[in-house]
């Protein structure tokens, strides 16, 4: 194998980690602050990516800045309603029924998608600037891809400073830790809880929007995204920002190594990589040990 | 410090009830913990509740706070009906809870700690600040930097204790605040608890250890098995050979 072409593999690698880890980071952050496993995070981003082509192909190719930022936002406010409905009533309750909440928002949406965009798949075409390949020494690079890992490090730093620098992050944090003990501090704990939900939801809705000039759009892309969204998650460990970065970034790698080398067991890789991790540290790379 | 108990005069009469506790009952799944207990703490007053081990104590600042709701009675706060509001309203009209051990943020560091706590509170005259809680705990101001996980229970205290002050509360409670502290710390405590009391703070104090808090308190009620058995001034409960049998511990007789 020459070097560029390894080369251009990693690039790979790493645009399936960049978008892996826009999405695992919400459903981190969900997790860690509400230890709910949000099944439905994966609908969330089928409906960022479709949102995209309805809004591009309505309004013209320019409309993809736009629809990058309003999409999310659209998810973000449908995160809000889920919230508010459904799963404020299952925090309280056993991991059962809030997975089987979770499942049952994960249908609803599914069908819900298939009713207002179709079942035939859909393609949206990049921006002129971010489509074809730029050289940069040994190889040449698919521009949307430096895109996508650009937008990932853009996400990651700006949680980065949320959690490090601002009194919202500093709650979060907070309510992971002790939310009885926040509550008694003034804090409306509730009000929080919707707001970091509707932040995964956006995260997760950024993460299809970013994706959707990269594959076809169909209505199967929510269950495939969200086995390696919490694959991702496990191996960074339940609730870490920063574990979801190098959980996505493991993932990356071995999905593209595993094409690479033997294509066809390609997507057992992912597997071993958790299978392996979790023996060495069963909290993930970056969790902390269940207490209670 | 063997000097004899200074005990300060009761509160004012005139002072107002600022925490009318009327007769709650508070369970625990089936476990009937408070049987009605009553009390009241007045404006300007530092008033200890004593009591063995699961007496109670602990529950009764928690039903304060509506942390474990009572299922009957009632609490009214500055004159307002508090019962069954959610914690952070409580938290907001004006009670800090400072809770046993140690529940500090621990992923947080010591000046985050503190300014997720902070709350400007414009109808009391005094405002608290980050410098005044710098100022009657130099140490924190030197830990800044340092995470709440890695101080030790002597500087966690002060934590709780600065940012529950950074809330800029009308009434504190405290529970059970020397549990676990090294003597010489205990010592200190009993100074910031003496320096708020001074600054006119109300405070509701529950404590294990009665010869500490009946030196810090104006009025004491002991509690027993969810009840209150007896209300009287600090000094009284002193004196009173039948309490301190009662409360198992060993009082030097104050001259």
């Amino acid at each position: 194998m020459s070097v560029d072409s390894l080369v251009v593999e990693l690039l790979s690698a790493m645009t399936t980690a960049g978008s892996l880890f826009i999405i695992a980071a919400g459903l981190t952050l969900v997790f860690g602050a509400m230890r709910i496993a949000n099944i439905a995070h994966g609908s969330f981003y089928m409906y960022g990516a479709f949102l995209v082509s309805s809004i591009v192909s309505s309004f013209g190719g320019t409309a993809f800045w736009f629809s990058l930022a309003v999409a999310p936002m659209i998810v973000a406010a449908i995160g809000i309603v889920v919230e508010v409905t459904v799963l404020r009533r299952v925090y309280d309750k056993d991991h059962l029924t809030q997975l089987l909440a979770t499942y049952a928002l994960f249908l609803i949406l599914a069908d819900l998608g298939l009713r207002f965009w179709g079942a035939q798949s859909r393609a949206v075409p990049a921006p002129a600037i971010l489509s074809g390949s730029v050289r940069l020494g040994v190889a040449s690079f698919p521009i949307y891809d430096l895109f996508v890992v650009g937008a990932a490090i853009a996400v990651g730093a700006s949680l980065w400073a949320l959690l490090r620098f601002t009194l919202l992050g500093w709650r979060i944090l907070a309510a992971v830790e002790d939310a009885e003990m926040l509550a008694a501090k003034g804090t409306n704990v509730r009000l929080l809880y919707t707001t970091v939900f509707a932040l995964g939801a956006f995260l997760a809705g950024f993460g299809g929007a970013v994706i959707a000039p990269l594959q076809s759009i169909d209505t199967g892309l929510d269950a495939s995204i969200i086995v390696a969204a919490f694959i991702v998650v496990v191996i960074g460990g339940l609730g870490s920002v920063a574990g979801a970065a190098v959980g996505a970034v493991i993932v990356g790698l071995f999905e593209a190594l595993g094409i690479l080398w033997t294509p066809s067991w390609a997507p057992a890789y992912i597997y071993l990589a958790m299978i392996v991790v979790l023996q060495l540290r069963p909290s993930g790379l970056f969790g902390a040990a269940e207490t209670t | 410090m063997n000097r004899s108990p200074r005990f300060t005069s009761a509160a004012r009469p005139a002072a107002k009830p600022m925490l009318t506790v009327d007769a709650i009952h508070t369970f625990y799944g089936e476990s009937h913990i408070l049987q009605g207990v009553s009390l009241t703490v007045k404006e300007g007053e530092v008033v200890v509740l004593l009591g063995r081990n699961g007496a109670g104590k602990t529950t009764t600042m928690r039903s304060i706070m509506n942390l474990t709701p009572p299922r009957r009675g009632r609490i009214s706060f500055i004159s307002r009906d508090i019962t069954g509001r959610p914690p952070y309203q409580i938290a907001r009209l004006g009670l800090a809870f400072v809770p046993s051990g140690r529940r500090v943020f621990s992923s947080l560091n010591v000046e985050q700690n503190l300014r997720l706590a902070a709350r400007s509170d414009g109808a009391s005259g005094t405002t608290r600040t980050t410098a005044y809680v710098f100022r009657l705990f130099p140490k924190l101001a030197e830990l800044k930097t340092r995470r709440a996980g890695f101080l030790s229970g002597g500087e966690q205290q002060m934590l709780k204790l600065g940012s529950a002050l950074l809330a800029n509360p009308k009434l504190l409670l405290l529970d059970e605040p020397s549990e676990g502290l090294s003597p010489a710390i205990v010592g200190s405590l009993g100074e910031w608890i003496r320096t708020l009391r001074e600054e006119g703070l109300s405070i509701l104090l529950s404590e294990q250890n009665a010869l500490f808090a009946l030196r810090l308190a104006d009025r004491g009620y002991i509690l027993e098995k969810g009840r209150v058995q007896h209300e009287a001034p600090a000094r009284e409960l002193f004196d009173s050979n039948e309490v301190r049998t009662y409360l198992g511990v060993k009082f030097p007789q104050s001259a």
